[in-house]
């Protein structure tokens, strides 16, 4: 569905990511793991539109590298920001109107319906602007939010950033129950336990290039893997 | 001072008060969603009333026609404006933009001496809007009593397409965070293209109204306005649409009351906004509806 081919992310002189090439295919929950400053943020914002990049971004077939990030959306790309990025300034149901921007008034109340049987927390507050939400029922808008454009890709930027681990295992399985009604999903994660538990295939990202890729439940046998991103001695 | 004069000051400060805030809504819709104080705007306005001449008296149009035509152009004067002259500039430092905006202050004024002359032309006022009213002793122009009502009805209009149309949450999202709207799949450019319509057409209803008021037009006339009014959106609160209603009629009513209850101050009447901004920016310095600059605007 998504193949990435020789990447390069520039912020002026500093190279961020470093010709790296990896695919998703449809269906599958791929995750790229990596430390802090690896280049896991600038990848996703490469493939959403939002950063200049070099390289060959292929999503359906279509090349869409170098378009506009309304336009990739508008293709079926959707993307949680790493740190939510939810509207604060506007109530939980119009963060969910700006999700379906391009979405017909006829279409948006299913899809209201939806978020809200999904995430039934966000029914009881939609008139609340969204700036009160705690820090997990801001991701979880801010899943619902991306949801309601109907994207054939999901993107996720560190989910679980901030979050306390119970709120953490709720996203998760919530990402994964999405998966499994036939979501295709890359998943971008330091919390590389988690990650690597409900994905089906991974890449290591080290200092803007991929350093190991293999079936998710390899990598987490992985001594090297186990050692690095899992916290083991 | 009586009473009567009183309430018949107040009217009039009212009156005065709707056109600056007309203007600063402008002003304050383009600062939250491109952080640009546009000082052509006082210009723009300008621009507005030499339309509405040339709508008059050049294509002879009835006065509501001239008035729905200066409304659009001067809007579309405005989108070509921000194309041009600061679309260029989005990613460049504040001051650049800002910067730019002084030029194309000093641009439309040059280019309208050029064209126009710098003698004040007449505007024609319509029948309807120049007689009084006397009410229980109160003269008032019918054109004081005009103005507010219209500038109230935009203000409702507007924020009526900013809470309940899909492009006016998205200005509102845009003024908070431009690339994560990007990311719903809104052209931003779009939107931000009708931010500066909004702004410069609303200026324009401003700039007929202070002719009507004033009917004598010159190409430097927007300066003052213009400046008051970016006063006021900054006393309301930069961002802030109500606020900058809410700081154009307070302006407008201490500049008359005070010229009023103070007549050897009338030469220090233009002095009384920006002392105004100055006292209310040292108790409060986001204005009296801005909010933390980084929760969203509007
Ligand atoms: N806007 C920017 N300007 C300059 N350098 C940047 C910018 N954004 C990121 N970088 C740099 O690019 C590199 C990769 O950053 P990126 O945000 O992609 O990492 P990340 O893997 O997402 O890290 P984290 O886990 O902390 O989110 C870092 O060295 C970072 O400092
Ligand atoms: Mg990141």
């Amino acid at each position: 569905m998504l193949k990435v081919k020789d990447l390069d992310v520039y912020y002026g002189v500093i190279h961020a990511v470093k010709g790296i090439s990896f695919n998703v295919p449809e269906g599958k929950i791929v995750t790229l793991i990596g430390a802090n400053g690896a280049g896991k943020s600038s990848t996703l914002k490469a493939i959403a539109g939002l950063v200049k990049s070099k390289g060959n971004i292929k999503f359906l077939g279509h090349d869409i590298r170098g378009k506009q990030a309304h336009k990739i959306s508008n293709m079926g790309i959707s993307l949680v920001p790493e740190g939510r990025h939810v509207f604060v300034n506007l109530t939980i149901l119009e963060n969910l109107r700006m999700g379906g921007f391009n979405k017909k008034h006829s279409e948006l109340e299913p899809l209201y319906e939806k978020a809200f049987e999904l995430f039934p927390i966000l029914k009881e507050r939609a008139n609340q602007k969204a700036g009160t939400l705690s820090g997990g029922e801001q991701q979880m808008l801010a899943l619902a939010r991306a949801l309601m454009s109907e994207p054939s890709l999901l993107m996720l930027d560190e989910p679980s950033l901030g979050l306390a681990p119970k709120i953490v295992a709720e996203v998760f399985d919530i990402v994964k129950m999405l998966n499994s009604k036939g979501m295709t999903v890359l998943l971008v994660e330091q919390n590389a336990a988690q990650a690597l538990k409900i994905a089906h295939y991974a890449y290591v990202l080290e200092n803007g290039a991929i350093t190991l890729e293999d079936e998710a439940k390899a990598l987490l046998n992985n001594e090297q893997v186990r050692k690095s991103y899992l916290g083991e001695m | 001072m009586n009473t009567t004069l009183i309430l018949q000051q107040l009217f009039n400060g009212l009156a005065l008060g709707s056109l600056y805030g007309l203007i600063a809504i402008g002003y304050t819709m383009v600062y939250g969603v491109i952080r640009l104080i546009n000082f052509a705007h006082g210009d723009v306005m300008m621009v507005g009333t030499y339309i509405a001449i040339l709508a008059v008296s050049v294509l002879l149009l009835p006065w509501w026609a001239a008035f729905l035509l200066t409304i659009f152009a001067t809007a579309f004067v405005g989108v070509v404006i921000d194309k041009i002259a600061y679309k260029p500039l989005r990613n460049a430092s504040r001051i650049s933009s800002l910067i730019t905006a002084i030029g194309v202050s000093f641009f439309l004024e040059n280019l309208f001496l050029v064209i126009f002359g710098g003698v004040p032309k007449s505007f024609p006022i319509p029948a309807l809007f120049s007689g009084t009213l006397h009410i229980k002793g109160v003269i008032l122009p019918v054109i004081s009593i005009i103005v507010p009502i219209v500038a109230l009805a935009f203000l409702a209009i507007l924020m009526y397409i900013l809470h309940n149309t899909k492009y006016g949450i998205a200005m509102r999202a845009l003024s908070l965070d431009m690339d994560t709207t990007r990311l719903m799949g809104a052209n931003v450019d779009a939107i931000i293209s009708f931010v500066f319509a909004i702004g410069s057409s609303l200026a324009a209803a401003g700039g007929i109204f202070w002719a009507l008021k004033y009917p004598s037009i010159n190409p430097l006339m927007g300066i003052m306005p213009g400046l008051k009014a970016f006063a006021a959106a900054v006393l309301g609160g930069i961002g802030s649409v109500p606020g900058a209603a809410i700081g154009g009629f307070i302006i407008g009513i201490v500049e008359i009351l005070a010229v009023a209850l103070f007549p050897p101050l009338a030469g220090y009447k233009d002095a009384f906004a920006f002392l105004l901004l100055i006292f209310v920016l040292l108790f409060k310095p986001t204005g009296i509806m801005g909010e933390d600059l980084e929760r969203g605007r509007f």
